[in-house]
């Protein structure tokens, strides 16, 4: 609905919209600078802002001490395996609920987001009964078990809209030209919908690597991922605020990066395709 | 070779029966329209051909061998779609070589039959582009390139013609029809347009709610149509159908006149009449005509120069010899 | 519309997703329920091979009648409404004025957006720190050169403090999905409507305001149910200390740290039953979105 108006308003709107934006994003930023200064320069009276002496030690310190990387590979495995695991599981179920629709499809899509609507904490000690049946506590297997299933419903919905938007006569072009099923989904379904697949796969990462119930109650230190890694600062003697700056960038960068390639996705994918 | 027979085929979408059991013979080597209203249930029956559809009951024959079970990959024919459905992530060359990838010929012979097609139908410069480069009338010559290289035993159109503009539409069709002259495969071929049925088909089939009206080739269904239906669908402006006291006059319950077979005259003539509407194409000229006593305005055409304007008077003698006679159900009367 | 093959396919490929997920929810929900109606004490040497006692609803008495459980739901209510009530407005505000003409729209809307990609930790421990420290906090500092009293915010101003840092995760959110439906506005009814001579607060009024009550509906729905359960703010803040003990997190504590597994799955029942109540209307609007 946006419309010509004069530049005085421009200028207005724009001065607005930065102002509240920056206050908005403040908290990230003052991190990632905090992050950069010394520990006395982190809580000098007053604050300091810009003016101060950059400096890379708190990375250094906080690897050395916590061994970062260890944790950083963890999340790239548990959000990494558990989104391509949860793909190759939804595409095909995707496909047979866009294109081969029966009576039952809506209710078997509403049913798999009635699945994600379960409160985590209603299953957690079950859950945590069978990983110690199963020998799974604090396995980055039985995470990316977790992860996958709790994604699942988003991946498989997301999909799903995608795919509906694909025009079936171009699958049947494909069955006519003689193409099998795997030809047709391999061939000529996914690599139309590789845009839909992508963003998939890019929100579903952000949500695994974010998700902060199942990966601090069933890992302790073998398999625990980022959000672990942080938690483990909140503890009162580890507390200095450069450092934990420092961490705190190390675990919600490489994630800012890869959401703001996705934010265009992010509004189908968060509301299951309801709001577009 | 692409003979296709339909045996007591018949399909239903749960309870609604869209096509009650019907018996076709389609022989090798014809042009066969199917050709109805919307909703007649002709995409429905090319699609049960194509595979792309289960019957419900009753055999389809493809060359003589049951194909009724048969996937769609599996029964040698090929297909253009209304909306072409090329691949759009494939170049204009790939979506050519698709069904022949699937079919796993060699890369030399893929490349054989690009050449070949590509030439046959002007698409040799586009070959490197994607069909969303392409006019829609370069997307449907694609996509008939991709259903020659298939060397099908039979091919499928569905309304292959109607997204494309009316100009572009009559070049398109005479494209189709000499690429049947010169392959001589058998070409099934449905549209609502009887314009495209009767300038391309061996044999039209009427369909009706699912029902076959008649088949017949284009001259056949012209000059003795077997039921009002047909009358009224074939020919282009529709036959004039008059009931009433004046049908009464020739032993029906309906007779039909076509606009081309009444002759037009100011001072004699069997009907009086007033023009109301006059369509003037150049070549032709339709009008429009009020006759006393019956219900519905004729249509009547005459020569492109002919001065009558509208609330004229005018006279029309319908030519005895081909006056359309059907009884009370519709049928012909002979 | 189908063949009976592609129907036979259709049915093999969906069946891994919906037996996968099927098993997710039926194995875990039939313990939980199963270990509702037993005594089990892990630590005193209940358990599931020695048999478990049959406690009938007695679980689910206590449960409701624990001391914290009354203050655990109001605090969920609190949480919930509060943030809610920021996201939902604060969001419509972001939204119209994102859509407005500007010079660095894309920057601006990255800037709004970035607190979403926030990891749930992260973003509890930076602003408890950083920002609530009654010390060396940003926020003490700013009441000082205000000259006030800075605050102890996780314990004097809990609620607020939590519903501050959950506004801010959620913000993002509710502003993405209003923004995406004032985009889908169409200017000629607006365009329409102020040739009628309606003025802006009249055109909000009557006309995008009802355009945006559906996605408005979503933004709540959707926002409820993940607050219902939000987890990592409170582990990382307050520990579910100063009154900040919600529902599920009472629930995590019987299980997991008093180790009450009976008591625990109750208040699961209850959380679970909750949670579907939310669920069904949402349902509803996305199953009705479905059809069109």
């Amino acid at each position: 609905m946006a419309r010509a108006v004069t530049t005085n308003r421009k200028i207005l709107n724009t001065a607005i919209a930065w102002g509240v934006g920056l206050v908005i994003f403040f908290p990230i930023l003052w991190t990632i600078l905090t992050s950069f200064k010394t520990e006395a320069q982190a809580i000098s009276d007053p604050p300091v802002f810009l003016f101060f002496d950059w400096t890379l030690e708190n990375y250094a310190v906080v690897q050395e001490r916590s061994d970062y990387m260890r944790f950083l590979w963890n999340s790239v495995i548990l959000a990494g395996v558990s989104t391509v695991l949860g793909l190759i599981i939804a595409v095909p179920a995707a496909w047979s609920m866009a294109f081969v629709p029966s009576k039952r499809t809506k209710d078997i899509l509403l049913w798999m987001l009635s699945t994600k609507m379960l409160p985590a904490v209603g299953v957690l000690y079950p859950i945590y009964l069978l990983f110690i049946q199963l020998g799974l506590l604090d396995s980055r297997l039985g995470l990316i078990i977790v992860l996958m299933l709790i994604n699942l419903p988003i991946i498989v919905w997301m999909l799903y809209t995608y795919f509906k938007e694909i025009p079936g006569e171009i699958l049947e072009a494909s069955r006519m030209d003689g193409a099998g099923l795997k030809d047709e989904i391999l061939y000529v379904l996914t690599p139309m919908a590789v845009p839909g697949i992508a963003s998939t796969l890019l929100l579903n990462f952000i949500l695994a690597w974010n998700e902060a119930f199942w990966t601090l109650n069933l890992t302790a230190a073998k398999a625990a991922p980022l959000t672990a890694f942080i938690a483990s600062y909140s503890s009162p003697e580890g507390l200095f605020f450069a450092k934990l700056s420092a961490a705190s960038t190390m675990a919600i960068a490489p994630i800012l990066i890869l959401g703001w390639f996705s934010q265009k996705q992010l509004v189908r994918g968060l509301t299951f395709g309801a709001v577009k | 070779m692409g003979r296709i027979q339909l045996k007591q085929v018949k399909k239903a979408f749960g309870d609604v029966t869209v096509i009650p059991p019907l018996d076709l013979e389609i022989e090798d080597g014809e042009f066969v329209v199917f050709v109805g209203p919307s909703g007649c249930g002709k995409s429905t029956l090319l699609r049960l051909i194509a595979g792309l559809e289960d019957t419900t009951s009753g055999i389809i024959e493809i060359d003589g061998k049951d194909a009724t079970g048969l996937p769609p990959a599996k029964r040698g024919l090929a297909m253009v779609f209304q909306s072409y459905a090329l691949y759009p992530h494939m170049s204009v060359r790939k979506n050519i070589a698709f069904p022949m990838k699937m079919a796993g010929l060699s890369p030399e012979e893929q490349n054989r039959r690009i050449e070949a097609a590509a030439k046959a139908l002007n698409l040799t410069d586009y070959l490197d582009r994607r069909p969303g480069q392409l006019s829609g009338g370069q997307r449907q010559r694609v996509a008939i390139g991709r259903a020659i290289v298939r060397e099908p035993a039979a091919f499928l159109f569905d309304e292959p013609l109607s997204n494309l503009d009316a100009a572009l539409r009559v070049g398109m069709r005479l494209e189709i029809s000499e690429l049947h002259k010169r392959l001589a495969t058998t070409m099934v071929y449905v549209t609502h347009d009887q314009v495209e049925a009767m300038t391309m088909a061996d044999k039209i089939v009427v369909l009706q709610a699912g029902v076959i009206e008649q088949v017949g080739s284009p001259l056949e269904l012209y000059h003795s149509p077997r039921n009002r239906f047909v009358a009224g669908f074939i020919g282009s402006p529709k036959m004039n159908l008059i009931e009433g006291p004046e049908a009464a006059k020739h032993n029906a319950h309906t007779i039909g006149i076509r606009p081309e077979h009444l002759t037009v005259s100011t001072d004699s003539g069997d009907w009086h009449g007033t023009v109301g509407v006059s369509e003037h194409l150049g070549s032709d000229t339709f009008f429009h005509v009020k006759i006393d006593g019956f219900a519905e305005p004729l249509t009547v055409r005459v020569g492109g120069d002919f001065d009558l304007h509208y609330g004229d008077a005018i006279q029309l003698t319908p030519d005895p010899a081909l006056i359309h006679k059907f009884d009370a159900k519709g049928l012909r009367i002979t | 519309m189908a063949t009976k093959h592609s129907r036979v396919a259709a049915r093999v490929m969906l069946a891994p997703a919906v037996i996968l997920l099927l098993g997710w929810m039926l194995v875990p929900l039939t313990m939980t329920l199963f270990f509702s109606f037993k005594k089990y004490l892990p630590l005193r040497g209940d358990s599931m091979a020695n048999g478990l006692d049959w406690v009938g609803f007695e679980n689910y008495t206590r449960f409701v009648g624990s001391s914290s459980f009354w203050p655990s739901v109001q605090a969920t209510l609190v949480i919930v409404g509060g943030v809610l009530f920021v996201t939902v407005i604060l969001g419509i505000v972001l939204a119209l004025l994102l859509d407005q003409p500007m010079w660095g729209q894309g920057v601006v809307r990255i800037l709004v957006i970035a607190p979403f990609f926030v990891m749930p930790t992260v973003s509890a421990l930076v602003w408890k720190n950083m920002f609530m420290d009654p010390v060396n906090g940003l926020l003490a500092h700013l009441w000082k050169f205000f000259g006030a009293e800075p605050l102890q915010w996780l314990s004097q101003a809990s609620m607020p403090s939590l519903i501050l840092i959950v506004s801010w995760q959620w913000l993002p959110f509710a502003t993405l999905i209003l923004l995406t439906a004032v985009q889908s506005l169409d200017s000629e009814q607006l365009e329409a409507a102020e040739m009628d001579g309606a003025p802006y607060i009249k055109r909000f009024w009557f006309i995008v305001l009802p355009h945006l009550s559906r996605a408005i509906t979503i933004v709540i729905l959707i926002q409820t149910i993940f607050l219902l359960s939000i987890f990592a703010e409170i582990f990382v803040t307050t520990g579910g200390a100063f009154g900040t003990k919600t529902l599920s997190y009472l629930i995590f504590q019987r299980v997991l740290e008093s180790q009450n597994v009976g008591l625990g799955s109750a208040g699961g029942v209850y959380a679970i039953i909750l949670a579907n109540i939310v669920a069904i209307f949402l349902m509803r609007i996305v199953g009705k979105n479905l059809d069109a």
